[in-house]
């Protein structure tokens, strides 16, 4: 991992996102609606935890696709620290960029610390083995995530929080600049939760790491991000500050329900789904 | 130890057995020649013409190349397609690949290629489209919206290997039903000494699909995320797996071509490796090759002997071992690849 990077601030965002437009091919996949994002444009400024909220297929699966090249826009630009992301070369984008995706591969026979040394690829696409400086990186990643000690652990075998964390060491093991997490703690239990939030934080905090966040969990979006984007059919419905971001007003309209909106301990918002009696 | 150092143990280690399995294939034999005459034959002591000569340097030694060839071409296929399709019973006989490449072989035979090193290509050529051909198949028949479903993965394996079976038969029939025992014993593989540039072109074409799956070898570990994921860490999924796909399908094709298809070398060798050196294709690919070529020189020192001075076709042994074990990784196959 190295020592910690400063992003300078105040020079271009990290990401921009410059009225990007994407649509999917008619009956490609039957499982996907249509779906479209007409021109999306947000930034991501350095250092920053950026949450990405919204209803389902509103877009935030897309969005991420994009960001990482599975998907190319139609229309726009992807750019990383003002370069377009379709001229770098995949691995050159995947130093700078590591997805810890929603769940673990299934089957997947690799143990952890086999996993972990998986995201030094891009650092040596042409390596057959990794070298030393590669394992020194995994160290410091399976460090950071508490996954050390499960370092000879076939994947499968681990709980889904341990799980998690070494899916989360695996992209550390990127040394990337944007850590892109999919719904970090869909499969995790409060205690996790928890725990997830608070490395996340940290990571931040310590290594100046930009944290991009997809989440259905508005609470814990609200909870770690610095700005939340609101997406609504692949449009910005508002982006900003949590607090200004989940107003009731806003949220009712987008999800189409009726929600509360009230502050926690530590001066965030939290929402809540006032349930209908019927 | 390093990863290096590691894999250069392990090879060491497989090459002795190896190198003791292929000195035994040289000196057992019906045709009963003493050590003593097989060690004269083979320092070059020997009269060219004596039948010591004759067995050990043009019948034995040809052979002895032929099965270690198939045998590793064979198991390097297997974990190809494995790490293809994420699933440890993948295999070339399996997957109807075989098959497919056995009815390409037929189709040449038939338009008049017969022997040389031309027509020995052109064999090999038409052995490498029907294998192409019948994986291409399978993978479009197994490839549903959401992945490759390991139960319609190996039934879309068995009728692609059924179909081209009865191809097969159709064709011998409407050509020359004399002919079709000598194909019978063809097809279950047989391992004869074939002429020098013909062992030569076999080797080469088989050193460059190991080749190109071994180079690969890193990335199909990274496969196994899922293709997403894979291509999120800078592999160009598509382009890998068609490289390793076409690589796998012409060490199938090669095999048959030459000998025939010889069935679940590519399911027993891999498997008893993953035990051995583990997961990782990088220790699996090249320990597969001199493994795979051990396996082979074994059964077919045995399918020479055991029923001397007749002998059985080396596919009848691999069949033999091969399909209890098939049974025996599905059912435990809750261990994944």
């Amino acid at each position: 991992m190295g020592p910690a990077r400063a992003e300078p601030a105040g020079l271009t965002p990290l990401i921009e996102f410059d009225h990007v437009a994407f649509a999917y091919a008619r009956a490609a996949d039957p499982r996907t609606r249509a779906f479209a994002f007409p021109g999306l444009s947000f930034a991501i400024e350095r250092g920053e935890i950026f949450g990405v909220i919204g209803p389902n297929s509103a877009g935030k699966t897309s969005l991420l696709r994009l960001l990482t090249r599975v998907l190319s826009p139609q229309r726009g630009e992807i750019r990383l620290d003002g370069r377009p992301i379709g001229a770098l070369r995949s691995w050159e984008l995947a130093r700078e960029v590591a997805v810890v995706p929603q769940e673990a591969p299934r089957p997947f026979p690799f143990t952890v610390e086999q996993l972990v040394l998986m995201g030094r690829y891009p650092h040596g696409p042409r390596r057959f083995f990794e070298d030393a400086g590669d394992a020194a990186a995994a160290r410091d990643a399976m460090l950071a995530t508490a996954t050390l000690s499960l370092a000879a652990m076939p994947l499968e075998r681990l709980s889904g929080g341990e799980r998690q964390r070494a899916l989360l060491a695996r992209a550390l093991a990127q040394e990337p600049r944007l850590l892109v997490l999919d719904e970090p703690t869909a499969h995790l239990d409060l205690r996790y939760q928890a725990e997830t939030a608070a490395l996340l934080r940290r990571l931040n905090r310590e290594r100046g790491m930009t944290v991009l966040l997809v989440s259905h969990d508005l609470n814990l979006a609200a909870e770690l991000a610095d700005r939340l984007l609101l997406l609504r059919a692949g449009e910005v419905a508002r982006v900003g500050a949590p607090g200004d971001v989940l107003e009731q007003g806003v949220l009712e309209d987008v999800f189409g329900c009726r929600v509360t909106v009230d502050k926690s301990a530590s001066g965030r918002p939290v929402v809540q789904l006032a349930y209908e009696r019927g | 130890m390093t990863d290096a150092r590691r894999l250069a143990t392990a090879l060491s280690a497989l090459g002795v057995v190896l190198l003791a399995i292929g000195l035994t294939a040289l000196f057992v034999g019906s045709a009963g020649l003493s050590p003593g005459a097989v060690a004269r034959a083979l320092t070059g002591r020997a009269e060219t013409s004596s039948v010591e000569a004759i067995v050990t340097l043009s019948l034995r030694l040809p052979r002895v190349a032929v099965a270690a060839l198939a045998g590793a071409a064979l198991a390097v296929a297997g974990v190809g397609f494995q790490a293809l399709t994420r699933n440890p019973l993948a295999e070339p006989s399996v997957l109807g690949v075989s098959s497919g490449a056995a009815f390409g072989v037929v189709l040449a035979q038939i338009l008049g290629f017969e022997t040389g090193l031309v027509a020995a290509l052109g064999v090999a050529v038409f052995a490498f489209a029907g294998a192409l051909l019948s994986a291409a198949i399978v993978y479009l028949v197994a490839t549903a919206p959401g992945g490759l479903a390991i139960q319609t993965l190996l039934l879309a394996g068995v009728i692609v290997g059924i179909f081209f079976s009865a191809a097969i038969t159709v064709i011998i029939s409407l050509v020359d039903f004399n002919r079709l025992s000598g194909v019978i014993h063809w097809l279950l593989g047989n391992l004869a000494p074939i002429p020098p540039s013909s062992l030569a072109l076999f080797a080469a074409l088989t050193g460059a699909g190991v080749w190109l799956i071994l180079r690969h070898a890193r990335e199909l570990n990274l496969l196994a995320l899922g293709e997403e994921a894979a291509s999120q860490l800078g592999i160009d999924a598509e382009r890998l797996k068609r490289r390793v796909f076409v690589a796998a399908a012409l060490l199938t094709g090669t095999v048959v071509a030459f000998t025939g298809p010889i069935g679940f070398v590519g399911l027993i060798v891999p498997h008893v490796l993953r035990g051995l050196v583990g997961q990782d294709n990088r220790f699996l690919v090249p320990t597969c090759a001199v493994a795979g070529a051990t396996f082979l020189l074994a059964a077919d020192t045995l399918a020479r002997n055991v029923v001397a001075p007749a002998e059985l076709s080396v596919g009848v042994i691999t069949a033999f071992c091969g399909a209890p074990f098939f049974v025996w990784v599905l059912r435990a196959r809750s261990r994944p690849v």
